[in-house]
């Protein structure tokens, strides 16, 4: 059976720096961190991450109620970023709802802020009486993808992972093989996440959150760096309009990018840890189905989170696989742990870096650790002529994800 | 509470709940064509009465007979007074 490429021809963000790719890439430019402290999270007993990376400059009262009354803030930010992938690539009404478009996104669970507050009333009153319509829309698992589907009239397929950290890069993924199947022409894809305290308390929990420096937010989290010491939560929406070579040539779409491999595995050896050697497997595998060898890759992206055990692991796997010359970053530093929305977020800072030749460093990293050496580690901007960007993008519960990306060419 | 009042605070938390205009809260006003709410809004309408007023509407059949805002405060003013009595 004869696959069709897949290339990359919208894209859209709301992250941490505000609204908008462009946004988004410049900041991650400039070298910004878009994390605060946030005094909320000082007042929960036994919490002892403060800070976070929270969107900013959205007014929800841009949507009409009618559609935003079954959203939760991470639909509204699922939406603002699928209306500007739409509309970057000029798929004009009738081909987003003819169903040619459908759509592949999800979160890591159902709105927690809405759960919240039906359990507030709940389990006071063991009554259901005063609980509005709009609930169950907020919380479902697939409420970000159907909440954009319903708006946008996106008559295709709707599928909504649920992966974790790793979702929106398993989206994409999904996306990608629908349309190599010849299932659907396009696939909106990514993922999307609002932040809760029991975000940052999951994984302060497990002692994978940053806590050291709640008095200098700019400062974690730490990817690489020998002083690095966890995760920081933050929250927001990528989303990337996948389409087939034939139907972006046929409209004459602007190509900013080709997926050329995918690949998720699964890691086995614990729920929690991540060992390298399936994280090696899982870029191998990727690197096969774009037909390319390591040494034909020209820049990492990681997912490295800022964790002790985790960024070792995953730059052993870079290591092992492609040598200590290529270049590796984590855009963890700018901007937090988006969790379902990061893989695509970052994903979309690679397109960008694609087509500007510009390899993004990881911020503050200041003291490269010794478990992390075994990688290039940009300190500052690099300018290369990048052809082909692996990315990776793995979660809790062992699940592991590797994206290829090439230049387009004919 | 006269009945002037109860108008009021139903129109006034209307308003609030689906982010209508006053202007447009006319006696005639359909919930439908006029105002644009639906099935699942007439839920939610029913909580945010019973929560004003302190009465108890729940899915009394009666509530889907309204049709425009006059019957809604007709509604409300029996279900007050029945309340009072």
């Amino acid at each position: 059976m004869q696959l069709r490429r897949v290339v990359i021809t919208g894209l859209g963000a709301v992250s941490p720096f505000g609204q908008g790719a462009e946004r988004l890439f410049q900041a991650l430019v400039d070298g910004e961190s878009a994390v605060r402290y946030i005094a909320e999270l000082e007042k929960i007993q036994g919490l002892g991450p403060h800070v976070a990376g929270l969107v900013q400059g959205i007014d929800i009262k841009d949507i009409p109620r009618k559609i935003r009354r079954t959203m939760s803030p991470m639909s509204v930010y699922a939406l603002l970023a699928s209306q500007e992938a739409l509309d970057q690539a000029l798929v004009d009404q009738d081909l987003r709802t003819g169903g040619r478009l459908g759509i592949a996104l999800g979160s890591t669970v159902g709105s927690v802020g809405t759960m919240e507050d039906f359990f507030e009333d709940f389990l006071q009153n063991r009554s259901i009486e005063g609980i509005k319509s709009m609930l169950f829309f907020k919380i479902m698992g697939h409420s970000c993808a159907a909440n954009v589907a319903q708006t946008l009239g996106i008559a295709g397929r709707t599928l909504a992972p649920s992966a974790a950290c790793a979702t929106s890069c398993q989206a994409v993924g999904l996306g990608y093989e629908a349309i190599a199947l010849g299932k659907q022409d396009l696939m909106l894809c990514g993922g999307a996440d609002e932040f809760h305290p029991l975000t940052a308390a999951t994984f302060d929990i497990i002692q994978a959150a940053s806590t050291q420096y709640n008095d200098r937010p700019q400062c974690t989290p730490r990817p690489f760096d020998r002083d690095r010491d966890g995760i920081v939560c933050s929250e927001g929406a990528g989303l990337l309009l996948l389409e087939s070579l034939d139907s972006a040539r046929a409209r004459g779409a602007d190509i900013l990018a080709e997926i050329s491999g995918f690949a998720s595995t699964s890691d086995t050896s614990s729920i929690a840890n991540p060992d390298p050697e399936p994280v090696r497997l899982c870029m191998e595998l990727a690197l096969a189905e774009a037909g390319l060898n390591a040494a034909d890759i020209d820049y990492v992206n990681a997912h490295a989170t800022g964790t002790v055990q985790g960024d070792e692991a995953e730059s052993r796997a870079i290591g092992d696989l492609f040598g200590a010359h290529t270049p590796v970053s984590s855009l963890k530093g700018h901007m937090g742990h988006a969790m379902a929305a990061s893989g695509a977020l970052e994903l979309i800072a690679c397109v960008k870096m694609l087509c500007t030749g510009q390899i993004i460093p990881t911020r503050n990293l200041d003291n490269p650790a010794v478990g992390c050496s075994a990688v290039a580690l940009p300190r500052q901007i690099e300018n290369k002529d990048l052809q082909t960007i692996i990315k990776n993008n793995f979660a809790l519960g062992g699940v592991n994800c590797a994206i290829v990306l090439r230049r387009f060419f004919e | 509470m006269t009945n002037d009042e109860i108008i009021e605070r139903t129109n006034t938390a209307i308003a609030e709940e689906f982010e209508l205009d006053m202007n447009e809260l006319v006696p005639s006003a359909s919930f439908k064509d006029d105002l644009g709410l639906d099935s699942l809004d007439a839920v939610d309408m029913v909580i945010v009465l019973e929560q004003e007023f302190g009465i108890k509407i729940g899915k009394d059949p009666k509530i889907l007979r309204i049709r425009q805002l006059s019957d809604l405060h007709s509604y409300v003013i029996d279900k007050k007074n029945a309340f009072l009595n």
